[in-house]
């Protein structure tokens, strides 16, 4: 289906557009002024051009390497959780049941974490990981397991990511339902006929035919992964020590804790560049994924 | 056909670990602090309405609540009332950098609140929005209305094309014709723009705790009032925790039928 081209659509964008430019253009527009000056209190503000981002993308100095160790935390936090999500959320997906009440019941619990506010989720692991009063680190230190999440960087790190694949798997597990659902009987059927194996019938059929909602899927993990905040700032602080300080807890960190704003809106900005590029790379990829489905579908 | 051996087990245990951990918040809600320090019991064993009690008779706590519901009100109204024709442009008409838009637009969905905290703090000081709900409202606004934007695109693009010209041809005018046929239309894939929104807007904290301070505060800031001299409260704060999860649980329960769809962004 071709669209006409119509430039005066732009009236109707034009509320969009102003809103988010309210919400988006102008802050961005103080964040970027900050990085260039430096302050000495009394609102006096000196220029400092690329001072503060030389500092910070220099491993060297205390900025750049808080900085770089966030953010490798924070790379390696967000390729764990993609690693166990992804499949586990695939597999949740196929098992779901295929029609009655219990489809009604599995999707409202599956979608009852997503709903859940970020806070009360950290609250909620808190709670059940303390060794005193809380289920799974009671039943783990009854086993011999010497686990608090407090005190030891693994367990930190451990209780974190399995708060995550709580959290999130459910939308992994949801939008691959929603792709398994869109395929037609009939591919079964032939599959079927064909004398397909279990295997075969998921990398011919089902795997190709959930690509789409899969990229959405891994694009929203990616990012969300790559800008928490709350969940493991109300679980363990960013501790023990600096081990589970992501790049959002450094920022707040800089820019709220020690009101450093050079130096905080210098790392806003970089890290808002590396969010873009990566989002332009899944936003290229999905589209031409879209476009190739269309001409198939062309000459189909 | 599309299911695999051993599903039950597998769809149980997922769901049971999903379950568990709000159970135990649950379970926590009905003790009183003495049994949630002292024993370690799987069930309430003197159970006790006293922290449920306590937040409903204490405006401080209450008013959380109110505070909350308000701006994720605002803004979901905000968000879908200027999507909307939004979305029905980008569905159907190409103009001069629509790509470029529609892409800013999903940048921004990906934006981390902690870039803006500051900035935000800034600007609506500087407005006299701060410590409002229509500060939080439209600080939301940044992520929610590119989400409203994206499903609500993909809902419109489901309408064929050919309603539109008929309408036309019979006289409607646009915005009669945007109320009177697309907006019936679309109303599943409203439900479920206005639900994203909401749902995104009720969870998100750290955009509405910098920008409110006592007028505004919503829930999830007042629960850090139960860290206090004596030590935690924790029934009180598995009792609130408990109060926040209801509003979300409600929601689903009437988009049920199209959570799966409005997951893909209205895209499968």
């Amino acid at each position: 289906m071709d669209k006409t081209v119509n430039q005066k659509a732009w009236f109707l964008v034009l509320p969009v557009f102003l809103v988010v430019a309210f919400s988006a253009i102008l802050p961005l527009m103080t964040v970027v002024n900050y990085s260039m000056q430096d302050t000495f209190g009394n609102n006096q503000f000196f220029w400092n051009g690329v001072g503060w981002f030389k500092e910070l993308l220099d491993p060297s100095t205390d900025l750049g390497s808080r900085f770089f160790a966030s953010l490798w935390r924070n790379l390696a936090f967000s390729a764990i959780i993609l690693a166990i999500e992804v499949p586990l959320g695939i597999v949740v997906a196929l098992s779901m049941p295929r029609d009655g009440w219990r489809v009604a019941a599995c999707l409202v619990t599956l979608a009852l974490p997503l709903l859940i506010p970020w806070n009360v989720v950290g609250t909620i692991w808190q709670i059940f990981g303390r060794p005193d009063i809380g289920l799974l680190g009671y039943v783990l230190n009854n086993m011999g397991i010497d686990y608090n999440y407090v005190s030891n960087e693994f367990d930190a790190w451990a209780t974190v990511i399995v708060m995550d694949v709580w959290h999130w798997t459910s939308l992994v597990a949801l939008l691959c339902y929603a792709g398994l659902k869109s395929i037609p009987d009939a591919y079964y059927q032939a599959a079927q006929i064909d004398g397909a194996s279990r295997w075969a019938v998921f990398t011919a059929i089902q795997l190709p035919k959930m690509n789409r909602v899969l990229l959405i899927a891994v694009l929203l993990r990616f990012m969300d992964s790559f800008m928490i905040y709350t969940e493991p700032f109300v679980v363990t602080g960013g501790g023990p020590g600096n081990s589970t300080t992501f790049v959002s807890i450094e920022l707040v960190k800089i820019a709220l804790g020690q009101f450093d704003l050079g130096k905080a809106a210098a790392l806003s900005l970089v890290y808002n560049l590396i969010i873009i590029i990566v989002c332009w790379i899944f936003y290229t990829v999905m589209t031409n994924v879209g476009a190739e489905r269309r001409e198939q579908k062309g000459v189909a | 056909m599309h299911s695999i051996p051993g599903r039950r087990l597998i769809i149980s245990l997922f769901l049971i670990f999903l379950l568990l951990p709000i159970y135990w918040l649950v379970n926590m809600s009905f003790k009183t602090n003495e049994e949630i320090v002292s024993t370690m019991t799987l069930w309430p064993h003197q159970p006790t309405i006293a922290n449920y009690v306590r937040i409903f008779t204490d405006e401080s706590w209450y008013s959380g609540y109110i505070n909350s519901l308000k701006y994720v009100v605002i803004n979901t109204i905000i968000s879908i009332s200027v999507a909307l024709p939004a979305a029905y442009a980008f569905s159907r008409y190409r103009f001069l950098g629509d790509k470029h838009l529609f892409f800013w637009l999903l940048s921004n969905r990906m934006a981390p609140a902690a870039v803006y905290a500051l900035p935000f703090f800034n600007l609506y000081s500087a407005i006299n929005l701060f410590d409002t709900p229509w500060a939080v409202a439209l600080a939301h606004c940044i992520f929610n209305v590119p989400l409203a934007v994206w499903i609500l695109e993909g809902f419109v693009s489901g309408v064929p094309r050919e309603i539109d010209e008929t309408a036309f041809l019979d006289g409607y005018s646009f915005p009669r014709f945007f109320l009177k046929i697309l907006v019936p239309l679309i109303a599943s894939g409203i439900g479920v723009a206005a639900f994203f929104c909401f749902m995104f807007s009720w969870v998100e904290l750290l955009l509405a705790r910098t920008l409110t301070s006592v007028n505004a505060k919503p829930i999830a800031a007042v629960m850090t009032r139960t860290v206090s001299a004596a030590g935690m409260d924790w029934g009180l704060l598995a009792a609130a925790g408990v109060l926040t999860i209801i509003p979300g649980a409600l929601v689903i329960w009437f988009v049920r039928n199209y959570i799966a769809r409005g997951f893909a962004l209205g895209r499968v």
